[in-house]
C-alpha cells in the first residue's frame, strides 16, 4: 500500500488554475522529493493535503483512506510540518508537544511516553522546558518533526522545512529526516525548490504551473548526461540561477546533488528516453510523455 | 469521548497557559474598564441620576450601574480580539496546527470559543473583584449565580467575532471592527445608561437599543448578579450563540480567505 496517493487532483483560486490533473504515489517507506519552483502550486497541493483547503476535484489518499470520505482516519496518519513554523513561542518544547497530542486525543500517560521517546529521538531531551523562543532555528524544526511524530502517522510531510536555515542547519535536517526515513521506515514527502536537498536515490516528482512534469527516480527522470538542474530546468524552465551544476553523482546515492545553477537557457535536447514525464503543460511545448 | 475531552482539555490548557505567559495583555484588559468606573462614572455621577429600576431594590450609585456593563465590555473585546487573531492564525499560525488536527472542525472551534471565552471570565473576575474594594458589591452570591450568564455571553460574543472576522480579509480591518461593531454595540446599549434614560432622548434611539444584543447581554448579566432571572436576556442570548456559532463554523474556512483574495 502508498502512503500517499494522490489523482487528478485540480484546484482553482477563481479563473486561476492553481492545480491541474495532478496524480503521483508515494510509496511506503521512501524519500520522495516534490521538486518546483516558487508559484509551481507546492503551497496549494500541501493545503489540499493537510485538508486546510477543501477538494475541488480529484481524489486524496493517505495511507489507504480518502481524505474526503474518511478525513479523520486520513489526517490521523498524516504528520505534517508546515514551511513557516507553527509553534507557539511563548510555550515550552513540552508545552508545544502536549497540545499536539491532545489536538490527536491521545491519553496523557501515552502523550507522555510519546513525547519523551520523541524528545530523546529528537535530542532535545534537555531542552524540553525551554521555551520555543529561545530555540534557535534548526532545533525548532526539529521539535516541530518530534511533534508530527507524536501520533505515529504513516506520512511525514515537510513542506519547504528547511526554509530560513542556514546551510549547516538545513543540510543537518535533511540527514535527520533522511535517518528517520531509513531507520523507522517512515514515508516523507519532502517538498522544496532547492536541488541540494534531492539525492539521487529519491523519488521525484517535479511540479510546474500546476502541473506535474515528471516523476520517478533522480536517475530517470534525467535525460542522458543530464544532471539534476539541468532536468529541472529543462523541465521547468527555471535557469535562474547562473554558475554550472556539478554532475549528479550516481554511484553515490548518499551524495547531495547541488544546488538548481542550470546555466540560462539550459538546452531540453535530449533523447526521450528513461524520464517518465507527466501531466507536461500543454501550453508550454515542453516534453511531454 | 475521551478523544474528544482530551482534545478540548488541551486546547484549555494551551490557552491558559498562553493567558499565564501574556501578563501584560491581562492588565490591559482591566485598565479600560477600570478607567470607565473611576474617571468615566466620577464624572457622570451628577449629571446621570439613577431611579429604582429592575434588578436593584433601592437606589444605586452610577458606578455600580455601569459595573454588569462594563464586565460585558471585557467579553466583548475579548471576543472580538481573540477571534481576529483567530483568523490571522488561520492562515499562517498555529490554527493550522489546530486544523489539521483529524477531529472535526466543528468541535475544534467550538473548543476555541469556550477556551476563549473561559480565560475571558477570569479577567472578568478579576476587575469584580476590584470593583467590589471600590465599593460596589453585588450580593456574594450573585457573583457565583453570574458565572454561567457571563460565559454564555462569552460565548455569544465570541461566536459573533468569529463570523465577523471571516469576512474580513486583513487583521488590519479591526480598526474598521472598532468603529462599526465594537463601539456601536456598547454605547448603543443599556451599558452605560438604562434604557428609559435614552427614551427621553430618542424614540428610535431606544429602540436600536432595545434590540441590541448587547443590551440582553448586559442585562442578563445585571440581574443574575442581583439574583434575578432575565427571561427574555435568556432566550435571546442563548438563540444567538446557537446561531452566531453555527454560522461562524459554517463560513470559517481557510480557503474562503486564499480565494477572496484570487479574486
Amino acid at each position: 500500500m502508498n502512503a500517499l496517493e494522490v489523482s487528478d487532483l485540480g484546484f482553482a483560486y477563481g479563473t486561476r488554475r492553481a492545480l491541474d490533473g495532478v496524480s503521483f504515489t508515494a510509496a511506503q517507506g521512501r524519500f520522495t522529493a516534490l521538486l518546483g519552483p516558487n508559484g509551481a502550486g507546492k503551497s496549494t497541493l500541501i493545503a489540499l493535503l493537510t485538508r486546510l483547503y477543501d477538494l475541488q476535484q480529484g481524489q486524496i489518499q493517505i495511507a489507504g483512506f480518502g481524505l474526503r470520505e474518511t478525513p479523520r482516519k486520513a489526517l490521523a496518519r498524516l504528520g505534517v510540518v508546515f514551511q513557516q513554523s507553527t509553534l507557539d513561542l511563548d510555550l515550552t518544547v513540552e508545552q508545544n508537544l502536549r497540545y499536539h497530542a491532545a489536538l490527536h486525543g491521545m491519553p496523557r500517560a501515552l502523550a507522555t511516553e510519546r513525547i519523551e521517546l520523541e524528545l530523546q529521538r529528537q535530542q532535545l531531551g534537555e531542552r524540553r522546558r525551554s521555551k520555543v523562543r529561545e530555540l534557535n532555528g534548526g532545533h525548532r524544526r526539529r521539535v516541530e518533526i518530534a511533534r508530527a511524530l507524536l501520533h505515529r502517522p504513516d506520512l511525514l510531510l515537510l513542506d519547504e522545512a528547511s526554509a530560513g536555515l542556514d546551510p549547516a542547519s538545513r543540510q543537518a535536517l535533511n540527514q535527520h529526516v533522511r535517518m528517520l526515513c531509513q531507520e523507522q521506515g517512515m514515508s516523507v514527502l519532502w517538498t522544496t525548490h532547492l536541488l541540494d536537498e534531492v539525492h539521487a536515490d529519491d523519488d521525484l516528482l517535479v511540479l510546474n504551473r500546476g502541473r506535474l512534469v515528471a516523476q520517478g527516480s533522480v536517475a530517470s527522470v534525467a535525460l542522458d548526461g543530464e544532471d539534476l538542474a539541468a532536468s529541472f530546468a529543462r523541465l521547468t524552465g527555471d535557469a535562474t540561477q547562473s554558475a554550472p551544476a556539478p554532475a549528479l553523482q550516481r554511484g553515490n546515492p548518499a551524495a547531495p546533488v547541488p544546488i538548481l545553477t542550470a546555466p540560462a537557457g539550459a538546452p531540453a535536447k535530449a533523447t526521450p528516453a528513461a524520464a517518465h514525464h507527466t501531466n507536461a503543460p500543454h501550453d508550454s511545448g515542453r516534453e511531454t510523455s | 469521548m475521551t478523544i474528544y475531552w482530551e482534545c478540548l482539555r488541551g486546547i484549555v490548557l494551551r490557552e491558559w497557559l498562553r493567558f499565564v505567559q501574556q501578563r501584560s495583555r491581562f492588565f490591559s484588559a482591566l485598565v479600560r474598564p477600570l478607567l470607565w468606573l473611576v474617571v468615566f462614572a466620577a464624572g457622570f455621577r451628577a449629571a446621570l441620576g439613577i431611579a429604582i429600576i429592575e434588578p436593584y431594590d433601592t437606589y444605586i450609585t452610577y458606578e455600580t450601574y455601569i459595573v454588569p456593563g462594563l464586565a460585558c465590555m471585557i467579553l466583548l473585546f475579548n471576543g472580538m480580539q481573540g477571534s481576529l487573531s483567530m483568523v490571522y492564525d488561520r492562515e499562517m499560525g498555529s490554527m493550522r496546527v489546530l486544523l489539521t488536527s483529524p477531529l472535526p472542525r466543528s468541535f475544534l472551534l467550538t473548543s476555541k470559543l469556550l477556551a476563549t471565552a473561559l480565560i475571558s471570565l477570569l479577567q472578568v473576575y478579576a476587575f469584580l473583584a476590584i470593583a467590589w474594594f471600590y465599593g460596589v458589591q453585588p450580593p456574594p452570591l450573585g457573583l457565583i449565580v453570574a458565572l454561567p450568564a457571563l460565559l454564555l455571553v462569552a460565548l455569544m460574543l465570541s461566536a459573533l467575532g468569529l463570523l465577523l472576522s471571516n469576512g474580513i480579509r486583513q487583521l488590519e480591518n479591526f480598526a474598521g471592527v472598532m468603529n462599526f461593531v465594537i463601539f456601536p454595540m456598547f454605547f448603543l446599549s443599556s451599558a452605560l445608561y438604562p434604557l428609559w434614560k435614552m427614551r427621553e432622548a430618542s424614540e428610535w434611539l431606544y429602540w436600536i437599543c432595545a434590540i441590541n444584543p448587547f443590551t440582553h447581554a448586559v442585562e442578563l448579566v445585571r440581574n443574575a448578579l442581583y439574583l434575578r432571572l432575565a427571561p427574555t436576556a435568556l432566550v435571546v442570548c442563548l438563540g444567538l450563540t446557537l446561531l452566531f456559532s453555527l454560522l461562524a463554523v459554517i463560513s470559517f474556512n481557510p480557503q474562503h480567505a486564499a480565494l477572496r483574495r484570487a479574486a
